[in-house]
């Protein structure tokens, strides 16, 4: 078995086909996104892929240690030109293959006029612990 | 097996463990045993007597346990600090852990996370589930929130209103897995109320049970969002409502009127409504106003902008929202449903793609966002 890491983003990947901002699409057609996600990471839990799926919100912070008994510099909002996760899963799986098969799925979701979005998903790798034999 | 009962006994059983002369840590150690135990033993072996049962068993563990960590103690010197538990015969027990658990030294996290265990009685790995956290996590906040309240006195009376936090919290920000953690939070606020005479616990169980009644209608079937004046009132839970709105009328009949009393209150005249148009938006004004007295919260004044709104028009309810700080969590969604009830629907709509950017969960982007799209389809792009 392997981790990856799906990555999806709010800014920062190469624009996908069916590009329309979620709030001018129908209700209709959010509910039908929305849905397609659920299923999705449902199947993956069914089939024994799912590690975990988190969303996270488009605000953040840059911090970073500015010395001895300095408090902490803090350096927000993000730039425009950040790269800009907007969530993920992990998965478990048992190819690379199968890894770009999922991802593939999820970039499928429907969106605006129903047709699939074509989303740039990115698919990462964990870095796992060392096997217990080597030679 | 009947697991209600197994649990309505945790904290008798760990108060007497207490009372004996166990410290709490170890006691509460040693009744989780006994409970693990119980459901294993009880299906095919019921005792006559389960409290005796419990007993018996956890204070047999907790000798056990005793006698193992005696080497290891010494090494820490735990003895000479353990202070020793005084007798308090007019304690209840029960209220004592509650107490305990809901301790000031405890951050909000800590004692929810005791307050499941020792007076819950649900185990270390339902807690993790029900939060979403691993269960080693989950463990070392437990042990590590035993050890902070280890020397609390057993005689020294608690903080309700610390208790009462600790509930609301269990109730309003649950998540999910096995445990439903809000009909846990009922079960531990009405088994408070049965041990203690006050409004505010009253008023507590109250607004609970309030909510708790609108839950089958406040998600459609595919998860999303319904919006309180959209929920199929035939779905709410008719005796649930009966029960909060009579335990309210006997808190608020003795007139001592907290937050939690008003708060049970503006629920109860929602859920008097037999519509939406025909809820007394006036008199919630009024429960707001009282609200605003009694805790001064910027999200009470939120929600009173919309009431206001309600009850004298989006234009009233515009200008209450104007004198609020507009970073307030949830402000941007007030604003763009009082500018959509006033007409402006291009300014609403941009609003509600705006807020549901800030808005602090998925369930609620995803409903500010349809209401965006709601708007902009009605619009020539």
């Amino acid at each position: 078995m392997a981790k990856y890491l799906l990555l999806k983003h709010y800014r920062g990947a190469p624009a996908a086909v069916n590009d329309v901002p979620m709030d001018t699409w129908t209700p209709e057609e959010i509910s039908a996104h929305v849905q397609y996600m659920n299923d999705f990471a449902a199947r993956l839990e069914e089939t024994g892929e799912f590690v975990d799926g988190q969303a996270l919100a488009p605000e953040g912070t840059f911090v970073r240690y500015d010395g001895e008994g300095r408090p902490p510099v803090t350096d927000g909002p993000f730039a425009e030109t950040k790269d800009l996760i907007a969530g993920w899963y992990v998965i478990d799986v048992d190819s690379y293959e199968r890894a770009v098969e999922l991802a593939g799925e999820l970039s499928a979701a429907p969106g605006a006029g129903g047709k699939p979005i074509h989303e740039w998903l990115e698919l990462r790798p964990f870095l796992t612990a060392p096997p217990t034999i080597t030679e | 097996m009947d697991e209600a009962l197994l649990r309505s006994l945790t904290p008798d059983v760990l108060g007497i463990l207490v009372r004996r002369g166990a410290d709490f840590a170890a006691a509460e150690d040693a009744v989780q045993d006994a409970l693990v135990k119980a459901v294993r033993v009880w299906p095919a072996d019921p005792p006559r007597d389960p409290k005796g049962w419990l007993i018996t068993v956890a204070w047999n563990r907790f000798l056990d346990a005793a006698r193992a960590d005696t080497a290891r103690r010494r090494r820490e010197d735990l003895v000479d600090e353990e202070p020793a538990p005084g007798p308090a015969p007019a304690v209840d027990d029960t209220l004592w852990l509650y107490f305990l658990c809901a301790h000031p030294s405890l951050t909000p996290p800590s004692a929810v996370a005791l307050t499941l265990r020792a007076v819950g009685g649900l185990t270390t790995r339902q807690i993790a589930q029900a939060y979403l956290v691993p269960e080693a996590t989950m463990a070392q906040r437990i042990s590590r929130a035993k050890r902070t309240v280890s020397g609390v006195r057993f005689d020294r009376p608690g903080d309700v209103a610390t208790v009462l936090r600790v509930l609301y919290l269990v109730f309003n920000e649950g998540y999910s897995g096995d445990v439903d953690l809000a009909a846990e939070a009922i079960r531990l606020t009405r088994q408070l109320s049965a041990a203690i005479d006050h409004p505010e616990v009253a008023g507590l169980l109250a607004l609970m049970l309030l909510h708790h009644a609108r839950r089958a209608a406040r998600t459609a079937p595919d998860g999303s969002l319904v919006p309180l004046a959209e929920q199929d009132r035939g779905r709410w839970d008719t005796e649930m409502i009966a029960e909060g709105i009579e335990i309210l009328q006997a808190a608020l009949a003795r007139d001592r009127l907290g937050e939690f009393q008003a708060q049970a209150a503006i629920a109860a005249l929602h859920a008097d409504a037999p519509t939406a148009g025909e809820t007394d938006w006036v008199q919630i004004v009024e429960w707001y106003d009282e609200l605003a007295r009694l805790t001064d919260s910027p999200v009470v004044r939120l929600n009173r902008a919309v009431a206001v709104g309600e009850a004298d028009g989006p234009r009233a309810g515009l200008a209450a929202l104007a004198a609020l700080d507009d970073s307030l969590p949830r402000h941007t969604a007030v604003a763009a449903y009082l500018h959509e009830r006033d007409g402006d629907l291009e300014k609403a709509a941009r609003l509600y793609a705006e807020a549901a950017r800030k808005a602090p969960n998925l369930a609620e982007r995803d409903h500010l966002t349809r209401q965006a799209a709601r708007l902009n389809a009605h619009r020539p792009h």
